[in-house]
């Protein structure tokens, strides 16, 4: 009984957070929009050289993925700070790190979802190898959960601060440099039609260190906003 | 599940803000049935004692048990038999009342006998329940976070200011409803500056500016 009013919570409050979404369409577009303009000007700005482009390619998608992860990341809390559904959740008879995975997962499912949708376009755009193509779309399934729940614990802790924007990124992007690397490495050594298989198990190790211990820390960190 | 053992207790609560003591050694106990008054001015630290009561806040010194348990330790376990109507209504203005509330039950612990339509005809929202939220009156919307404490079911109801832009019929069909809570052994703990009709409700006062 408890169980399955715990899943019902859970898939409820993800059905929650995706219908607010959709009902706020232009706010979630912005980070996609973000995402496309930066990297389709890197062509403009360096000219048609493929060879340039391929090799700086992996890098600039991926910074552009984490800048538009950044770019998304506020507006995970901050609504349900400012309107008191923040008080309900840590309230709640469930666990509150049970539900910040379900925010979690809706958040991912709004802003990084479209992200892997037009990442191969933007390989493409960026004169990418098939093969190192196939490659950035699965360091980007691996990834970009890891960037949503680092965030989770950033935005938690600057949720009460009123201009917190500026700590959050000081706080979220030295967190963010590993799966950077890590991601951009293993694309680009798919460029060169090297296996990635070294790349791929610590990008594996991160999400699920991240998945095990970013809930629990968001929900502290709720706690120490909200008091 | 209702009977003369649920109790909370606040024992030598001491909340200090920006330095300054809002109030210290602060005692009470609640026992089922029965209501608590705070009263004191604008300041004097009335919704800080009930977020300190929710356990969002922790007090500077002291505890707040729930049964004889602290209520930090207990976590979801208190919160399943509590409901908080704060100043922020915690209500999202693009949701319909309808997924509000359901949203709100299926956070708490869902009360066995109230449909979410029959509560919100009970708070006169009927008809508006899938209006947008952001297009109801402030009275409206403040009777819908009121709406909250029906469906779940939670034995203490904590409220700041729950009257706050009610019109005069609207208070006095809530008066009547925290008067069913009580007589049916539910326990109420609220902030206001309006003269209250408890009925027959057993009061406890606290002035936190004396």
């Amino acid at each position: 009984m408890k169980q399955a009013s715990l899943m019902g919570a859970f898939s409820l409050l993800i059905r929650r957070d995706l219908l607010l979404a959709y009902r706020r369409r232009a706010e979630i577009a912005n980070p996609l929009l973000f995402f496309v303009l930066i990297t389709s000007l890197f062509p403009l700005g360096i000219g048609a050289n493929t060879k340039i482009l391929q090799a700086a390619g992996p890098g600039i998608i991926w910074v552009a993925a984490l800048l538009a992860a950044l770019l998304s990341l506020d507006s995970m809390f901050r609504s349900d700070f400012e309107d008191g559904s923040l008080e309900q959740f840590m309230l709640s008879a469930h666990p509150v790190s049970l539900l910040v995975v379900a925010k979690v997962t809706a958040h991912w499912l709004v802003t990084g979802l479209p992200l892997l949708a037009i990442a191969p376009l933007l390989g493409v755009l960026l004169a990418l190898p098939g093969q190192a193509i196939a490659v950035l779309f699965a360091t980007l399934v691996l990834g970009t959960p890891i960037l949503s729940l680092i965030g989770a614990v950033g935005v938690a802790l600057t949720v009460g601060l009123r201009r917190g924007g500026v700590i959050l990124s000081l706080l979220v992007l030295p967190l963010y440099v590993p799966v950077l690397i890590f991601a951009s490495s293993a694309v680009d050594t798919a460029a060169a039609g090297l296996p990635v298989t070294a790349q791929f198990y610590i990008l594996g190790a991160m999400l699920i260190l991240a998945l095990s211990v970013a809930p629990l820390a968001t929900a502290a960190s709720l706690r120490i906003s909200l008091s | 599940m209702r009977d003369d053992s649920t109790r909370l207790e606040a024992i030598e609560l001491e909340c200090i803000r920006d330095d300054r003591v809002l109030f210290s050694n602060l005692e009470f106990t609640l026992t089922s049935g029965e209501m608590l008054l705070l009263e004191g001015r604008n300041g004097s630290g009335k919704t800080s004692l009930l977020r300190i009561l929710c356990s969002i806040r922790l007090p500077d010194a002291g505890r707040v048990t729930w049964c004889g348990q602290d209520i930090q330790r207990l976590g979801p376990d208190y919160h399943a038999h509590i409901a908080y109507v704060g100043h922020r209504d915690g209500i999202k203005q693009d949701l319909t009342p309808q997924e509000n509330l359901r949203m709100a039950q299926a956070l708490g612990k869902p009360s066995p006998d109230n449909d979410i339509d029959g509560v919100l005809d009970g708070f006169g929202l009927y008809g508006f329940e899938d209006v947008p939220t952001r297009n109801l009156s402030a009275g409206q919307q403040r009777r819908l976070a009121l709406a909250r404490l029906r469906v779940t079911d939670s034995s203490l109801w904590i409220l700041d200011e729950p009257f706050t832009s009610l019109d005069r019929h609207g208070i006095g069909v809530f008066e009547s409803m925290m008067a069913d809570h009580t007589a049916q052994g539910g326990m109420i703990v609220l902030t206001t500056h309006h003269r209250v009709t408890t009925h027959d409700t057993p009061v406890h006062r606290i002035n936190l500016s004396a």
